[in-house]
């Protein structure tokens, strides 16, 4: 079983995030980069299969040089081996370029399963899983709450407003993961040490075939402004009128 | 691997460790930190957390379940640890420092086997029995005494302070004991291994501390206390003088917790001079705040270059004794005094005990105590120096 996660480069929620207001990029240098939460659990739901079956667990991710250190706690975490798609004319790419970009990696790479984050914590454009699965005409199974992996096909539950949906899908396919699957394990010293050892590819554009490296149609930010400081508010006290009070405030916002 | 151990400049592996166990620190320990504080409770899942993240086995080969990493790994995981939390770190740092690595360093194949696998993966907890109602740093006075009868040990006497001693995970107590005396009349010293589950051994209540609440510490007292004479630890008579030697890499050790108390209160004063605003200002923009601040950075950042000194010669196999008492006195002291300045930035919040630079005030304090008071550690320097 081969397994390929799909691993992103964000800033860590922990710290300050910002956009670069001239490029409508995100501002790289405003906080630390960091493995995304929500990847490190799609890592984990492969490494806890590959602690008790037998299977191959490849760290996929595209983006600027620095992305090899997360691609490195990546393989720390567990992960056998790591590509990293790494071209200068990809900067700024859009969701449509980037699925295009991956699926012919994956194409490349070979794959029984894909499993990525549901969303990211910096874009959080969602879907990503879907337009690769698309490209890859394969089943896509996403936001999964729950992941059972067999030898030939996943099952899991998705929560929506109306209910749990249980899913299944043969192999290969794609899946996304939420934040309600297990929390990923930390890297211990033994995995660090090992990790230097572990390969790491990179592949340019040229190295992944015409369709990806071709002049994508894509969208493009075309102007960006800092979101307006927050104003104090109004504050209402209950004194026995707090009702009324609201209703004019909002009354006279037409907001009812 | 070791070579140049700078701040700043550490090799990839070691940053990488850091960065690992300051997440773990940060997402895992300081959640449950205060509560633990205020109940006095041990912090059964944090334990288990670093079991599972192989804290407890950094310094021991794979062949014993390690991480084939070494002393100073650990040290850099005490002190990410103490930043946050001081009672966890001082828990990794006994179980694996005064409770596993005796035997390690001392233990046979046989006492390696059976003990060394559970310990090195937190599974177990082994405390070391050293210190007496009149024998601390002053260890040649130990009472305990065992005597060999029918093939076992009998140990009677009291032990105190304990650490890691009382926990429904504590497996193994470390005791030294007099054991005869030699030719010269001085009191023979031996180490033996003694089961928690030794009849004749308590675990008595545990203590009521000004800090390190939630580090499990008792007094234990054996009475007719019977182990296999197999479970004599090292040499006979060699108790006194291994212990010297586990005692001197704990200076390390400690100092490095020390370091991790000293920084996590310049962290929480930086947070917070740049967020408290009065008279219309941060308080970090006057300079009666920011120069305390910086004064405190600048403590921890030569205690730190201490410790990595002693580590340095320690993994190189040379003499750092004198270093590793200097890395425990500056260390210990950059962190009482960072405490005392953290909390007075503080203000009225810095009395409370659910802000973090308040548990720091009362936990630093053990730090100029344990592992060798201040005034052991002066002694031991003056007398290097031929005094």
């Amino acid at each position: 079983m081969k397994i390929v996660v799909l691993v992103k480069q964000v800033p860590d929620t922990w710290g300050a995030r910002r956009l670069n207001l001239d490029t409508g990029w995100l501002d790289r240098g405003g906080s630390e980069a960091v493995i995304d939460e929500i990847d490190e659990r799609a890592l984990e739901a492969a490494l806890a299969y590959q602690d008790s079956n037998d299977a191959e667990v490849v760290a996929l991710t595209m983006g600027p040089d620095s992305a090899k250190d997360m691609l490195r706690k990546s393989l720390a975490m567990g992960a056998d081996s790591a590509v990293h798609i790494l071209d200068s004319r990809l900067a700024g790419a859009d969701l449509a370029w980037t699925a295009r970009v991956i699926a012919a990696a994956l194409t490349k790479l070979g794959y029984d399963l894909v499993i990525a984050g549901n969303e990211s914590t910096d874009g959080r454009g969602g879907v990503l899983p879907a337009l690769v699965a698309e490209h890859l005409g394969v089943p896509l199974a996403s936001y999964l709450d729950s992941v059972a992996i067999t030898a030939d096909s996943i099952a899991g539950e998705r929560s929506t407003e109306l209910g749990t949906m249980s899913v299944r899908a043969p192999l290969p396919a794609v899946i996304s993961v939420t934040e309600r699957t297990a929390e990923a394990r930390f890297p211990n010293f033994k995995g660090i040490l090992r990790a230097k050892k572990k390969p790491v590819t990179v592949w340019s554009l040229d190295d992944l075939g015409a369709d990806a490296a071709a002049s994508p149609v894509r969208s493009v930010v075309l102007a960006t402004s800092e979101r307006p400081a927050r104003s104090a508010g109004t504050q209402i006290v209950d004194d026995g009128t707090a009702g009324v009070e609201l209703a004019e405030f909002l009354a006279a916002r037409h907001l009812i | 691997m070791t070579e140049g151990l700078t701040t700043g400049n550490l090799p990839d592996e070691y940053q990488q460790l850091i960065d690992s166990v300051a997440d773990f620190a940060r997402t895992v320990v300081a959640p449950v930190a205060a509560q633990h504080d205020e109940e006095h409770s041990f912090p059964y899942e944090v334990v288990a957390g670093m079991a599972e993240m192989g804290l407890f086995g950094l310094p021991f080969p794979e062949e014993f379940g390690g991480m084939d990493g070494d002393y100073f790994a650990l040290c850099l995981a005490l002190e990410e640890l103490a930043k946050i939390d001081q009672s966890v770190a001082i828990t990794l740092e006994a179980g694996v420092s005064l409770g596993a690595m005796p035997i390690f360093r001392f233990g046979n194949a046989e006492q390696k086997e059976e003990w060394l696998p559970q310990l090195t993966s937190g599974e177990a907890l082994a405390a070391f029995g050293l210190t007496e109602p009149d024998a601390g740093s002053d260890a040649g006075g130990t009472r305990t005494r065992a005597e060999l009868a029918g093939g076992d040990w009998v140990i009677n006497g009291n032990k105190q302070f304990i650490t890691n001693s009382g926990t429904t995970i504590s497996k193994l107590v470390t005791v030294t004991a007099v054991t005869g005396v030699d030719a010269r009349g001085k009191k023979e010293i031996s180490t033996l291994l003694v089961p928690t589950s030794t009849p004749g051994f308590t675990a008595e209540p545990a203590y009521n501390k000004l800090g390190w609440n939630a580090s499990d510490t008792h007094p234990l007292s054996f009475v007719d206390a019977r182990v296999p004479e197999a479970n004599l630890l090292g040499e006979r008579g060699r108790g006194y003088a291994n212990f010297l030697q586990i005692l001197d890499e704990g200076r390390i050790a400690i100092a490095a917790l020390s370091v991790g108390a000293a920084q996590g209160c310049v962290d929480e004063s930086v947070r917070y001079a740049k967020e408290r605003e009065a008279f219309g200002r941060p308080i970090g923009a006057n300079q009666g705040i920011a120069f305390k601040i910086a004064r405190m950075e600048a403590r921890a950042h030569v205690a730190r270059t201490a410790y990595y000194d002693a580590a340095a010669l320690m993994l190189a196999g040379k003499p750092f004794k004198k270093q590793a008492s200097i890395a425990k006195l500056v260390g210990s002291e950059a962190a009482m005094d960072n405490a005392r300045d953290a909390t007075q930035i503080h203000g009225g919040y810095g009395f409370m005990n659910d802000y973090l630079v308040a548990r720091h005030y009362r936990d630093s304090k053990i730090l100029e105590i344990g592992e060798g008071t201040t005034e052991v550690q002066l002694m031991l320097i003056a007398r290097d120096l031929g005094l």
